[in-house]
């Protein structure tokens, strides 16, 4: 099978019709009206700062959300996100594009090379052992809500010079509810929450993480199981049931680095593009609704920076190898290019920052930003947030 | 084992022609490099059950390889024998298995960062054999025809055809449309000319009078997809779950397995076997299947004429219950449905583009019993809308 004549999308292209379309859109200027050489410094790092990062996943395409038949579907990133934001168009993940493996990469600033299916700990050192060790902060100040039973080690690596002790309280909202329903007469008005797409099926093995338990949630979320399953009742999805279990984290015990994965969007394995289509507003409207509770929350006010990115894109419509967006196989370009928005009281709004910057260059920055040294990533601090 | 160790009894599990082709070119199947042979054997494995089309392309690759020289045979090779595999992958039974040696292989490419090679060397390699030998000439232009939106009331506010309306002119007041034009226009073609898998029809429900076509109806599959469906379910739901055992267990089942037993078209029924086997979501959702059918006829029949009629799929479920779909009625999502349509009608143009005869071929797409449908021919303008009224036979006439 042969090429479609239709122009094709390289790193570069795709970065600027971002930027266009942003301009466009929001009015966006670019970074480089603001930031000169003498700008490109750390900024000091206090020790009340806070971080919440979003992984919008997994895995969404420009044609669905930033080029303009996409806008449609992420209203809240457009109108209400973009214009407080430092936007980076050019983001590129050059590591293995499998959810979990990915994630493990931008968790770790390394491209991890484990098998995407296997029940492992990322090999290199994670952020939330970074935060920890070198800056002394306890095991209720790092957590991530993870979406499946695939990300339960995502918390802490196997590595010698950190590894068990170090890492962060793992929370499936899955398995919780799951555990919770085990008792209940009517699960099955639940059955949307606990759904898995069609690749998460294959994507299933076996538990052996931090991850808490449901017999734990009770003590540290000071949420009762009847609680947490009759506010379930009211969500439509996974993914909505992770960002109520990351408010209560936020609630409880005010983390100061707190890590969310959403799924949904990866119904598209499925083949049905409505389906995901509507993973991608349900995506766009959590990170505002993420967004306002950060801003709403004295503990976190004025003191956090929000991270949202895709973990990668997904195949190209002219990329015969693939599927279109169905799938994230072809390793082309546009499901290699994704886009970085970061938000915070230190962060100057309405920009776009066109230079590319990798998936990896996340953890340094965050390091950075808290001040410790993500010493074995890859990755280098992002300057204009860092 | 390696490829220079070759011998014909290795063949001896081939079916009958494909152990024929492999023998007798068993000679240049030892200068291929590991990395390349499997995925050659991949397609030769199921020779018997190819379309006249993809056993052309198969042939056409190995002449080109053949009609090399010692020099230009190893610089084609070259890129692919530089590739670094470990002595597992080696030791693979790659003659017997070599879908799974590929999908291992694919695997270990991602893992070693050498994907991106490889699909350049693979395109590169392709596009010479292509080179090689053009293909000839069409007897007359591919013309594609989706139906989408079957059961839609009304469309819920989702711009339509906007894939496809920038490559054709769009019709806001199609009348005296029904299915039957459409399928009286592939019967024509198909009897102006008469090539074997050359005019399709794919349904999404259950398939209309198709005499002569090369059909495929979801609705007709329900028994062989329950069956996968049950083999599947019983993976998913064991205590210990292994996602790559899981694609394992699909490709190797067998058609028999699935209630899919020989009699009649022998190279359809694989065919149809292997969308429900090899897709990704085609057991469950007849969007997705359809537009997955569409996309493997154009792959590998080309046909010169395909109607595909999307129907409404169920509704979004845990994965067990959508499995489950033979115990119950199916709650149905026809809205939803319409936008896959749309997806799918639009990659189905992209697909039927990718073949030859591109710059000739015609595409239309129909909202079923709505006026609305996009048309896509060098004979019609670009990106433009006409409000006037017009038969869905006139439309037709104009491209077919």
């Amino acid at each position: 099978m042969r090429h479609v004549d239709i122009p094709g999308r390289t790193p570069h292209a795709i970065s600027q019709s971002r930027r266009n379309f942003l301009r466009t859109v929001t009015g966006a200027g670019t970074a480089a009206a603001l930031f000169g050489p003498a700008s490109l410094h750390a900024f000091a790092a206090p020790k009340n700062r806070k971080a919440v990062v979003v992984t919008f996943g997994g895995g969404a395409r420009d044609d669905e959300t930033f080029a303009p038949d996409g806008q449609e579907n992420i209203p809240h990133l457009l109108h209400d996100l973009i214009p407080q934001a430092t936007f980076y168009s050019n983001v590129v993940n050059k590591g293995i594009l499998g959810h979990y493996v990915a994630t493990a990469s931008i968790v770790t600033g390394v491209y991890e090379t484990f098998n995407n299916f296997a029940a492992v700990s990322p090999n290199n050192p994670t952020v939330f052992e970074y935060f920890r060790k070198d800056l002394k902060r306890a095991a209720t100040d790092a957590w991530v809500v993870a979406p499946s039973n695939g990300f339960a080690r995502i918390g802490e690596s196997g590595h010698s010079l950190y590894g068990p002790g170090f890492g962060a309280g793992v929370i499936l909202p899955k398995r919780l509810l799951s555990a919770a329903l085990s008792s209940q007469s009517d699960g099955a008005r639940y059955q949307h929450l606990l759904r898995d797409n069609y690749e998460t099926p294959l994507y299933a093995p076996t538990l052996a993480g931090r991850q808490i338990e449901l017999d734990q949630m009770a003590g540290i979320l000071k949420l009762s199981v009847d609680d947490f399953v009759a506010h379930a009742s009211n969500l439509v999805s996974p993914d909505e049931l992770s960002v109520y279990i990351a408010k209560q984290l936020m609630r409880q015990l005010s983390p100061s680095l707190l890590w969310i994965t959403l799924h949904d969007i990866d119904i598209a394995h499925s083949g049905t593009f409505s389906l995901y289509l509507d993973g991608i507003k349900r995506s766009d409207r959590l990170c505002a609704e993420l967004w306002q509770t950060i801003q709403g929350d004295p503990e976190y006010a004025n003191r956090t920076t929000m991270f949202i990115l895709p973990d990668f894109g997904r195949d190209s419509d002219i990329d015969s190898g693939g599927n279109g967006f169905q799938h994230h196989r072809t390793g082309d370009a546009v499901s290699r290019t994704t886009w970085m928005m970061v938000l915070g009281p230190d962060v100057k709004h309405n920009v776009v920052v066109d230079r590319p910057i990798q998936s990896v260059d996340l953890i340094p920055t965050l390091g950075a930003y808290f001040g410790f040294d993500a010493r074995l990533s890859s990755g280098k601090p992002v300057a204009e947030v860092a | 084992m390696l490829p220079n160790q070759l011998t014909p009894e290795n063949f001896a599990k081939y079916p009958p022609q494909a152990r024929q082709f492999a023998t007798t070119q068993i000679a240049l199947l030892r200068r291929l490099p590991l990395t390349f042979l499997p995925l050659l054997l991949r397609e030769l494995i199921v020779y018997d059950w190819k379309f006249p089309a993809e056993s052309n392309e198969l042939v056409r690759q190995v002449r080109y390889l053949g009609s090399l020289a010692d020099g230009p045979f190893q610089s084609a090779m070259s890129s692919f024998a530089q590739l670094k595999l470990t002595s597992q992958l080696e030791q693979t039974d790659w003659v017997n298995h070599p879908a799974i040696f590929s999908e291992q292989l694919s695997a270990h490419l991602w893992a070693t960062h050498q994907i991106d090679t490889f699909t350049k060397t693979a395109v590169d390699y392709m596009s010479k054999a292509t080179a090689f030998a053009p293909d000839p000439p069409l007897v007359t232009h591919r013309f594609g025809m989706a139906v989408i939106g079957q059961g839609v009331a009304k469309n819920e506010g989702y711009r339509l055809f906007r894939k496809l309306r920038p490559h054709g002119t769009y019709y806001t007041h199609v009348t005296r449309a029904n299915v039957a034009v459409l399928l009286n226009a592939a019967r024509s073609r198909l009897s102006s000319y008469p090539v074997p898998y050359g005019h399709w029809y794919i349904d999404g429900g259950a398939s209309l009078d198709s005499t002569g076509l090369a059909s495929v109806s979801y609705s007709a599959l329900a028994a062989p997809r329950a069956a996968i469906q049950a083999r599947m379910q019983k993976t998913y739901e064991a205590p210990v779950f292994d996602p790559e055992a899981f694609r394992t267990m699909l490709a190797q089942m067998k058609p028999e397995e699935a209630g899919l037993s020989g009699g009649g078209d022998n190279v359809l029924t694989r065919f149809q076997f292997s969308l429900l086997t090899e897709g990704s979501g085609t057991q469950v959702f007849s969007t997705t299947f359809v537009q997955w059918a569409a996309r493997e006829a154009l792959r590998r029949a080309q046909p010169l004429t395909l109607i595909t009629r999307y129907s409404p799929r169920q509704r979004e479920k845990q994965m067990n219950e959508l499995l489950a779909e033979r115990q119950h009625a199916p709650d149905l999502d026809p809205q939803g449905s319409l936008i896959d349509a749309d997806m799918g009608a639009y990659y189905t143009w992209l697909n039927q583009q990718r073949l030859s005869g591109d710059d000739k071929s015609a595409f239309l797409a129909w909202f079923e019993d709505h006026g609305e449908a996009v048309a896509i021919s060098p004979k019609l303008d670009r990106g433009k809308t006409s409000d006037a009224p017009i038969d869905l036979a006139t439309i037709i006439e104009k491209i077919a």
